[in-house]
């Protein structure tokens, strides 16, 4: 079971990973994650929750910390609206699962910021907790789910490598 | 009929023709990295895969983020990266010399046709010159490093097209915060955008460049201008060789059934966005009398040769007010040696502004002039996102070059014109 945070505004790289703590250590960073925004999300985020966003999510630069500190604070899977495309591609590549909502569907309005969801990413479908609502994901195309399945691009291209 | 984007991706990855949403592997002419992005966290990633750069002749090296050095934590970047390039074998190192996104097509290595990623948001630039460059992050950059292959979705072209003719004062930035506002921040889609018509082609390459670079904040992936012969001019005297079949990369007719936005430079006036969105854009006018504190020339969007002589016209014989400060960060070493030689930097101090290295400076939101708590800012930048240069309640507002001299000597917001005709 997993909390969901959920975001109305679109969100981007520079509230994620501000400019200022970049240079720094990716623990220290993530503790500024989405402080401008939600200044308690840094410090209650758990392991396995699910980040949903609007439109949009990750404008911003292509710094990919933006997507690495979520990985890092426990996010286990991203789900928008809309996509930035360089940070859809990051998160990937980091072997963090990034989904959009079907087009033109409405999110039931039963699944609110704190609820209790359960992922599937074999199906993609997201649950609310013990009220049988789900809302299904658009899966994702068979080399990027290979992608996560790996882990993301680095082991990716290590098991390729390996394979030559 | 096929899109420059199209003819681009289809020689990348070798086929006769590509259509949108196919997905494809292409070949990399060219890897763009700097300082924050680049081999400080591409090297632990190489190292994990055992693999050298793929070919050390394509890929391009730049410090920008953390320049000036100003603490041992960035020194050790700047150690790191020197010794990473030569470790590497990479020739093309531009240390200290200004921003990646003006640098490189200054050093003559962007080219029509050609096939470009960069670790950096901003990296469309490089369509200004008829290549096909986007940005990505750091792993994929190793990636691509390691491979000299990215994979990508055939994308859709998306046309901007402004027709007649910019009044004066008015610039490429102004055109940009009006599209801004009219297709917003998301309307690019990652797709690609060309920009078309008779006001783009008026432009100078530089002011292009502001246009190609700002598709980053359309959300497009790349932002596209078929070349013409100011483009070849450009690129002849940066240095750069200019391949024979350049006029093939002169599409910009929009393929039937493409979505073309359209826009009048004429009647398009001086604009102004507000915190903390570059679609929050208005005429200059509805800002009048805002109060500021800080008056920014800078970053690659807003601080080329270009800009610096746009801002150095409206101050020319003027000083700024008092309780404002101008602060100029020229967006290269070559850029501001051309303005030194025009007079343009004499005309900038003389008007009271205080320069600041070729670097991204505030722009990043690193450096000793990040903007203070509740310090309101009016900025040749591409992005004012809340807290980006600085304090989270700072507060930024986005200009032309003009526009953000001009309100410097009013010392409040005004369309530049109000000032030129006084
Ligand atoms: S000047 Fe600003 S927009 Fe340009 S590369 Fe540097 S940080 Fe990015």
């Amino acid at each position: 079971m997993s909390r969901l945070w959920l975001f109305e505004e679109t969100i981007n790289t520079d509230v994620l990973a501000p400019g200022f703590y970049m240079k720094s250590p990716l623990a220290e960073l993530s503790q500024h994650c989405l402080e401008a925004v939600r200044p308690e999300f840094a410090s209650k985020v758990k392991k396995g929750d699910v980040l949903l966003a609007g439109d949009n999510m990750g404008v911003g630069s292509s710094r990919e910390q933006a997507a690495e500190v979520l990985k890092f604070l426990g996010i286990s899977c991203i789900i928008a609206k809309s996509f930035a495309g360089i940070f859809y591609r990051n998160a990937i590549n980091l072997g963090l699962p990034a989904f959009l909502l079907p087009k033109d569907s409405q999110l039931p309005k039963e699944f609110v910021d704190g609820s209790s969801v359960v992922f599937d990413f074999e199906n993609s479908i997201l649950f609310l907790e013990g009220s049988g609502i789900q809302i299904n994901l658009d899966p994702l195309p068979a080399f990027l789910q290979e992608l996560i399945n790996d882990g993301g691009l680095v082991p990716h291209l290590e098991k390729r490598f390996d394979e030559k | 009929m096929t899109t420059l984007a199209q003819k681009i991706i289809a020689n990348a990855c070798n086929k006769s023709e590509v259509e949108p949403g196919e997905l494809v592997v292409c070949k990399v002419d060219l890897a763009m990295i700097h300082d924050s992005g680049g081999p400080r966290r591409v090297k632990p990633i190489l190292e994990k895969l055992n693999r050298k750069v793929w070919d050390a002749e394509r890929v391009v090296v730049v410090t920008d983020h953390y320049v000036p050095i100003e603490s041992e934590e960035t020194r050790a970047i700047h150690e790191l990266t020197k010794k990473w390039v030569r470790n590497q074998d990479i020739q093309n190192f531009y240390d200290q010399q200004g921003i990646c996104h003006v640098v490189v097509p200054e050093k003559g290595h962007l080219k029509p046709g050609m096939f470009c990623v960069g670790g950096d948001s901003h990296s469309p630039t490089g369509g200004a010159f008829g290549a096909y460059m986007f940005g990505i992050g750091a792993t994929e950059m190793a990636g691509v490093l390691a491979t000299g292959e990215i994979w990508l979705k055939v994308p859709k072209t998306i046309f901007i097209k402004w027709k007649g003719k910019l009044n004066n004062l008015v610039t490429a930035k102004d055109m940009m915060l009006a599209t801004c506002r009219k297709i917003g921040m998301g309307g690019g889609q990652y797709q690609a955008i060309q920009y078309i018509g008779e006001a783009i082609y008026d432009l100078s390459v530089q002011d292009r460049m502001t246009l190609s670079n700002m598709a980053a904040e359309l959300g497009a992936q790349t932002g596209l201008i078929a070349p013409d012969d100011k483009t070849i001019d450009y690129i002849k005297s940066s240095g750069g060789l200019v391949p024979e079949n350049w006029k093939s990369f002169r599409l910009d007719e929009p393929t039937s059934g493409a979505k073309v936005n359209e826009f009048d430079a004429s009647t398009l006036s001086p604009q102004i966005a507000a915190p903390h969105s570059p679609e929050n854009s208005e005429n200059a006018d509805e800002f009048a009398n805002t109060v500021f504190d800080v008056a920014y020339i800078g970053a690659c969007t807003g601080a080329k040769y270009v800009d610096l002589a746009a801002a150095a016209s409206v101050l020319k014989g003027r000083k700024i007010a008092s309780g404002i400060s101008l602060k100029v960060a020229p967006a290269s070493a070559k850029d501001e040696k051309q303005a030194l030689e025009d007079g343009i930097l004499k005309i900038l101090q003389d008007a009271g502004a205080e320069f600041l290295p070729n670097s991204c400076g505030i722009c990043a939101g690193y450096g000793k002039d990040r903007l203070a708590e509740g310090q309101v800012c009016l900025s040749s930048t591409a992005r004012n996102f809340q807290g980006r240069m600085g304090a989270p309640t700072s507060e930024l507002y986005l200009a032309s070059p003009y526009t953000v001299a001009a309100s410097a000597v009013v010392g409040k917001m005004t369309d530049p014109r109000k000032l030129m005709v006084n």
